[in-house]
């Protein structure tokens, strides 16, 4: 088949979606106590009050489910931003969209913790302050990717220092600091997946719809005003959907990096820059590749826990690396 | 009789910070001619060209399309009435020939509307008018510089434009392809009647394929004119700063252009 036959394109996403249950079975079975695949779906469908029925519905599935949801979140953050800042290291944690999320977040929960339903709305508008500080940086007569990059790397060390700042200030009051600042899905159960998932949904939704217009955007803007885009509009609305969904996630689990960059790179050497698979193959990818880390985070070092986060850099900054070398 | 205008700017000027490049600028184009906008480096013709295509917003002035201001048209339906292609077109995107025509068609396309046969036809049809229907499924970027040129045309002409501005559409080409560009352009101002505005640096391609050549200096027009007046009068002498012999193209009854020495 050729590589880049539509044919090629469905059977690779057809693949992600096996391994994406395969991925998730697989992070409910692993742990201090193994649990077989039968008896997790026997415990899933009725509560008989044991042990496992407690590990897999209350810790186990939860955390899978949210693994998935922060990886497809991130993984499509980052997708939108290399298309829309024209920058194939784009990733919201490399250039800032992260940390002023993180940075939003934590002030409200430092500042106001009696209105900790507001968290991600900040975490949102942190997102976008840095989106624009970033543009205001980078912006000279059209987008260049290299002052993308540098802006990107400045504004995150300078939000990256008002986070290590708070979190020293009011240690006291932010739960678990050094797990936000890498990432991580320890202790996360039901609650945050309910505030996830809606993003998760509406991110999947507006990317399918509108993946062809970011086709257009990376034909560079005046080709694709050429041919009848709004460039403006366009652009400022795909990067609130990035900074949304990374929004989202931060404010679950706190800054995990390089998901973004990782997942819609491997997707483009395989399958192509086309966004209309590239979206649901990114999508996918992020979920097995934040299930995967996440469940040998847990078990590598059985009983004691790393941060994804960690993994994810171990992971990351390689293949960063590589990618500013090619 | 006036013929129709298509496009006109009216006292339009263009800075970038302190620096003038565009100097209060008047320019009618009328419908079906093809115009050729030449000049000395930095005289502002590529800028001319961006702001008329509302990629670069004036200072001052304005540009109208069939008598509207382009800036306060929804710019979709300016990219129904005109085309563009600029001089680079480097893209991170994959596409395939096909899909790069098709992308022409975006601006017909509204979210579950447009017809799908009538794309269909439009973009087999400006395949076929490039002459690459043989390379429609080649990625764009394994094409050499002649086929590209010939994919942005096409995706340009599948817009279905009234009027097609290019920008040194020719630049980076070796001879066969230039000509091969050039004629294409012209097959389509004849037989498409599409009004032609292109900035040209080889002054000859100009004088032979323009109805009409618009000469800037110091970012203003200099001259406006057949090519027989441009050619023979002393303004190319005082423009380009060259000494050149004027000879009559047999062929074409054209005028040719040979820069003897720079004065």
């Amino acid at each position: 088949m050729r590589k880049d036959s539509r044919g090629f394109k469905i059977a690779f996403i057809i693949l992600l979606s096996v391994l994406v249950v395969v991925c998730f079975l697989l992070g409910n079975a692993k742990g201090t106590i193994e649990i077989g695949v039968k008896r997790i779906f026997e415990v899933i469908m009725n509560d008989d009050g044991s042990t496992q029925r407690m590990i897999i519905w209350n810790i186990r599935l939860p955390r899978m489910i949210l693994a998935a949801l922060v990886g497809v979140n991130l993984a499509l953050s980052g997708a939108i931003l290399q298309g829309v800042m024209n920058n194939p290291l784009a990733d919201p944690g490399i250039i800032g969209i992260s940390s002023g999320a993180g940075l939003f977040g934590i002030a409200i929960l430092v500042i106001f913790p009696q209105h900790q339903q507001f968290v991600t709305i900040a975490a949102f508008f942190g997102a976008m302050l840095a989106a624009f500080i970033i543009y205001l940086l980078a912006w000279k007569g059209g987008i260049q990717p290299i002052r993308i990059i540098l802006a990107g790397v400045a504004v995150s060390a300078l939000f990256g220092a008002g986070i290590s700042g708070t979190l020293v200030f009011y240690s006291d009051r932010v739960y678990g600091a050094l797990t936000f600042m890498n990432g991580s899905l320890s202790a996360r159960s039901w609650p945050e997946v309910q505030t996830i998932l809606p993003y998760t949904i509406a991110g999947i939704i507006l990317v399918m719809i509108f993946a062809q217009k970011l086709n257009i955007l990376i034909l560079g803007d005046d080709v694709a005003r050429g041919i009848g885009l709004n460039v403006e509009a366009t652009r400022l609305s795909f990067t609130a959907l990035a900074a949304l969904l990374a929004a989202s996630a931060v404010s679950v689990i706190g800054l995990l990096g390089f998901v973004g960059l990782i997942v819609p790179h491997s997707v483009r050497l395989i399958i192509g820059n086309d966004y209309k698979y590239m979206f649901p193959a990114t999508a996918l990818f992020g979920a097995v590749l934040v299930m995967l880390s996440d469940t040998f985070a847990r078990t590598v070092l059985s009983p004691t826990e790393i941060p994804v986060g960690i993994v994810m850099a171990v992971l990351g900054a390689p293949f960063f690396l590589y990618l500013l070398r090619r | 009789m006036k013929n129709d205008i298509i496009m006109e700017v009216k006292g339009l000027s263009v800075s970038y910070k302190d620096n003038k490049v565009i100097d209060c600028i008047d320019l009618a184009i009328e419908k079906g001619k093809i115009y050729c906008i030449i000049g000395p480096n930095g005289c502002g013709k590529t800028t001319l060209i961006r702001t008329m295509s509302r990629s670069i917003k004036p200072q001052e002035g304005h540009v109208f399309l069939s008598g509207s201001n382009i800036f306060k048209l929804k710019t979709k339906n300016v990219a129904k009435k005109m085309a563009v292609l600029y001089q680079s077109n480097a893209t991170l995107s994959d596409a395939t020939v096909r899909e790069l025509v098709q992308y022409g068609r975006f601006a017909y396309k509204e979210w579950w509307k447009g017809s799908y046969e009538e794309d269909t036809k439009i973009v087999d049809w400006a395949l076929e008018k490039t002459r690459l229907t043989d390379f429609q499924k080649r990625k764009v970027n394994t094409l050499s510089g002649g086929e590209r040129q010939r994919a942005w045309i096409a995706m340009a002409i599948a817009q279905k434009p009234e009027i097609l501005l290019l920008d040194e559409p020719t630049t980076y080409l070796d001879i066969s392809h230039q000509l091969e560009i050039m004629e294409l352009i012209e097959r389509l101002n004849k037989e498409e009647g599409i009004t032609i505005v292109m900035v040209l640096h080889d002054i000859n391609h100009a004088a032979r394929y323009a109805d009409e050549l618009i000469v800037m200096k110091d970012h203003k027009i200099f001259k406006k004119g057949d090519p027989w007046t441009i050619l023979e009068s002393d303004v190319l002498k005082s423009v380009f700063r060259v000494e050149a012999q004027i000879t009559k193209d047999m062929d074409t009854n054209k005028p040719i252009f040979y820069a003897k020495k720079v004065i």
